[in-house]
């Protein structure tokens, strides 16, 4: 349940895209385009340091030097993004709803299908509810507990305030504001974001999402998070949720850093479902997204699980830096592409300590007119003794008019290492669904039951309520895809 | 009124006709055998009476109830009743037996109106019904059919067929591929389920699937059609002296 709340925040949005927002250049819109003074007032809207908006204006001057080098080796078509053509700054305003009536049936059809509450879906959809502020509340007082046991878990526009000797220690420090086009973007631009800091040897008692944070502003086109897990200590986080997700910037570049300390544990699990555009291709969200852990400490571990379902093209791939000994990566994805939707995603494990351990378990599910490509990089550093990876990379046609593709690299310069990589392409039999339907399944029952099967491994990865949501909605985001 | 009813059934496989004029009626109650040699029409009548694609039907009719059969996509004569048991039984990866019966029987019972059935519940249920066919409970934990033994995907089948209680069960040579202790267990949980409102065709190529499960109307297939109709004792007749003379007289 906090899952769907959480998702509040982020589709408040939804009705944006009807309504438009009120505009006030003066307090909430910065003017279209991109230079020094949209970044400056970005830093002076949030009040910052100093030593933060230097750090952006670095990013924004080396982004200028990359005019040209937005990466192009991915498997992925899309039409020349005009910088100077999009907003950097805008806070959402937006006017409640009187009533589920004036909400999009279609949306409503989907909460339905999702099985969120009715008063949930009031929520989600904007619809004005005194409940919200008892979900406020709720969220407010878990966070006083988690407070009290050291965690931190605030928007990082305020822990840029209130703890920058970790900010300023961490940010960039594994995604660094050089890293690539859009990371440098995002160091120059980003709105806001989660912070997360577990203290020594606390294994935090609660999944964390942004479900907390849902009295925050919108913070979704330029998105920054930073995740500390000092050692010894474990959290669990959740991003992202299954109810349908629009917005009017069609460009995303979220930044996403995570670092584990000795003996410290990160799970960071992720459902996407952006708009991916209609049946033609037409609108839809570009998710240009940088996802990186650092296993700094000695028998750390990082597990990323991750279910891609929306946005027209995701350019995303989390990896994990396994730097201290005996250290652990492990990736678990599905990503479902419907219509003309793109996905190149995948994941890197780098290597570096002794007895590193990685595992990659990646599930792509391919319909219409889609493309959907796993991309990875698994390297072996010469100091990586005895270190193993074990690859997996299923994918699942539906249909004969999408495309499935596999670019698995593995670079090995320790000969003590093991890799080992496994893949297999399949169809949806159309014995498979006429047994199914024989059995009195709906065609579209059918279809979310074996693709369900087929992403079991990763699915189960994820915490249970969310899980659950994620299973009905592989079924929705394939909805119409056979026959 | 007959429960089921095949109106003078012509189909075709990819412009080839292969059924040529059945015309078979099942009472409640009923268990009808189909026999014939290979290649006669035998699985091309069970896959047109359950609605799988890439058969196309000519002329004739087949009413359920008086309902028109052919008119409805596979999966409402599924929900309507109908119930067929695989010659070959489909993998499905990753789904475990017992999520698949329970989507099939939320399935079945939307139909009826009922709500979804409950955790509890659907757990004693397959319990009781595993237990009554004598089968590990544990098999419903794995994958449906995937890294099955031949004689468990058959009896996979038949718990399928005991959790739906179709109207009409039809098996499609589940007899194939079975040694004799398999088709003992099989043939036993069908003989369970026969009942006064419920008709049964069977589909086989050999004689002794019908020492188990001895049927009332025993129907001689060749070349599309119906060339002779009897008692459980055509079957042994056919036993001892083949399909020759049929095939001669149809063709």
């Amino acid at each position: 349940m906090a899952v769907t709340r959480e998702t509040a925040a982020a589709v408040k949005e939804v009705e944006q895209y009807k309504y438009g927002f009120v505009t006030d250049i003066e307090s909430d819109k910065a003017p279209k385009g991109l230079n020094e003074d949209i970044i400056r007032f970005i830093s002076a809207k949030k009040n910052e340091p100093e030593w933060m908006l230097e750090y952006r204006l670095k990013a924004y001057r080396y982004w200028l030097t990359l005019s040209d080098e937005e990466p192009a080796w991915a498997k992925l078509h899309f039409p020349k993004i005009n910088y100077q053509d999009s907003y950097y700054y805008a806070a959402p305003k937006r006017e409640k709803l009187a009533s589920l009536d004036e909400v999009d049936p279609k949306l409503l059809e989907t909460y339905k299908k999702l099985g969120i509450p009715l008063l949930e879906q009031q929520m989600l959809a904007g619809v004005a509810v005194d409940a919200v502020f008892d979900s406020v509340s709720v969220a407010t007082t878990y966070k006083k507990k988690l407070e009290e046991m050291g965690v931190i878990f605030s928007p990082i526009s305020e822990a840029v305030h209130k703890h920058p000797e970790l900010v300023k220690k961490y940010l960039g420090s594994v995604v660094p504001y050089s890293d690539n086009f859009y990371a440098t973007l995002n160091a120059a631009v980003f709105t806001d974001g989660s912070f997360v800091y577990i203290p020594k040897g606390l294994r935090c008692p609660m999944e964390l999402s942004t479900y907390f944070r849902i009295n925050e502003k919108n913070t979704g086109q330029f998105e920054r998070t930073l995740i500390i897990a000092d050692e010894g200590s474990y959290v669990s986080y959740l991003e992202g949720c299954t109810a349908p997700q629009r917005d009017e910037n069609q460009l995303h570049a979220a930044v996403v850093e995570l670092i584990a300390l000795d003996d410290a544990e990160i799970k960071y699990s992720t459902v996407q479902n952006w708009y991916p555009g209609d049946a033609d291709g037409k609108g839809g969200i570009f998710n240009f997204v940088t996802k990186r852990g650092a296993c700094r400490g000695k028998n750390s571990k990082i597990m990323w699980t991750q279910v891609e379902t929306g946005s027209a093209i995701t350019w995303k791939y989390p990896s994990c830096i396994l730097q201290g000994d005996n250290s652990v990566g492990e990736f678990y994805s599905v990503a479902i592409t419907n219509n003309r939707q793109q996905a190149d995603t995948g994941t890197k494990m780098i290597h570096l300590g002794k007895g590193t351990r990685s595992k990659i378990i990646s599930k792509g599910i391919s319909a219409g007119h889609a493309d959907n490509t796993y991309r990875g990089l698994v390297r072996i550093g010469a100091k990586a003794d005895q270190a193993r990876n074990y690859t997996q990379c299923d994918s699942l046609l539906i249909g004969d008019k999408c495309g499935a593709h596999t670019v698995p690299y593995i670079e090995t310069r320790n000969p003590t290492a093991q890799t080992e990589h496994e893949a297999t392409t399949s169809k949806i039999g159309d014995d498979q669904l006429f047994y199914c339907m024989q059995r009195g399944m709906t065609q579209e029952e059918a279809v979310s039951l074996i693709v369900n099967g087929f992403c079991k491994e990763v699915l189960q990865t994820l915490p249970m309520e969310f899980a659950v949501e994620a299973q009905k909605l592989v079924g929705i985001s394939l909805e119409g895809s056979v026959g | 009124m007959a429960l089921l009813e095949i109106k003078n059934l012509y189909a075709s496989v990819a412009g080839k006709e292969i059924l040529k004029g059945i015309t078979l009626k099942l009472q409640p109650g009923e268990v009808h055998a189909i026999m014939g040699p290979n290649g006669t029409g035998k699985s091309t009548l069970s896959n047109v009476i359950a609605g799988r694609d890439g058969y196309e039907v000519t002329k004739g009719e087949v009413l359920l109830d008086g309902e028109d059969v052919l008119a409805m996509a596979a999966d409402e004569r599924a929900r309507a009743g109908i119930f067929l048991a695989f010659q070959y039984p489909v993998e499905i990866p990753g789904v475990t037996t017992s999520a698949f019966l329970k989507t099939a029987l939320n399935a079945k019972r939307r139909q009826e109106g009922k709500p979804e059935i409950d955790a509890m519940e659907f757990l004693k249920l397959v319990k009781a019904k595993t237990a009554q066919l004598g089968m590990p409970y544990d098999m419903i934990k794995r994958a449906l059919n995937v890294g099955f033994s031949g004689g468990e995907k058959k009896r996979a089948e038949v718990l399928q067929m005991t959790m739906l209680e179709p109207r009409v069960a039809i098996l499609d040579e589940t007899d194939s591929g079975l040694d004799i202790d398999a088709l003992r267990v099989v043939s036993e949980g069908v003989n369970s389920l026969r009942s006064p409102d419920r008709a049964f065709l069977v589909i086989t190529h050999y004689q002794r699937l019908l020492d188990y499960i001895v049927p009332d109307h025993v129907h001689v297939l060749a070349h599309g059609r119906i060339v002779a109709s009897g008692g459980k004792e055509l079957a042994l007749e056919l036993e001892a002296e083949g399909y020759a003379k049929y095939l001669n007289a149809a063709a």
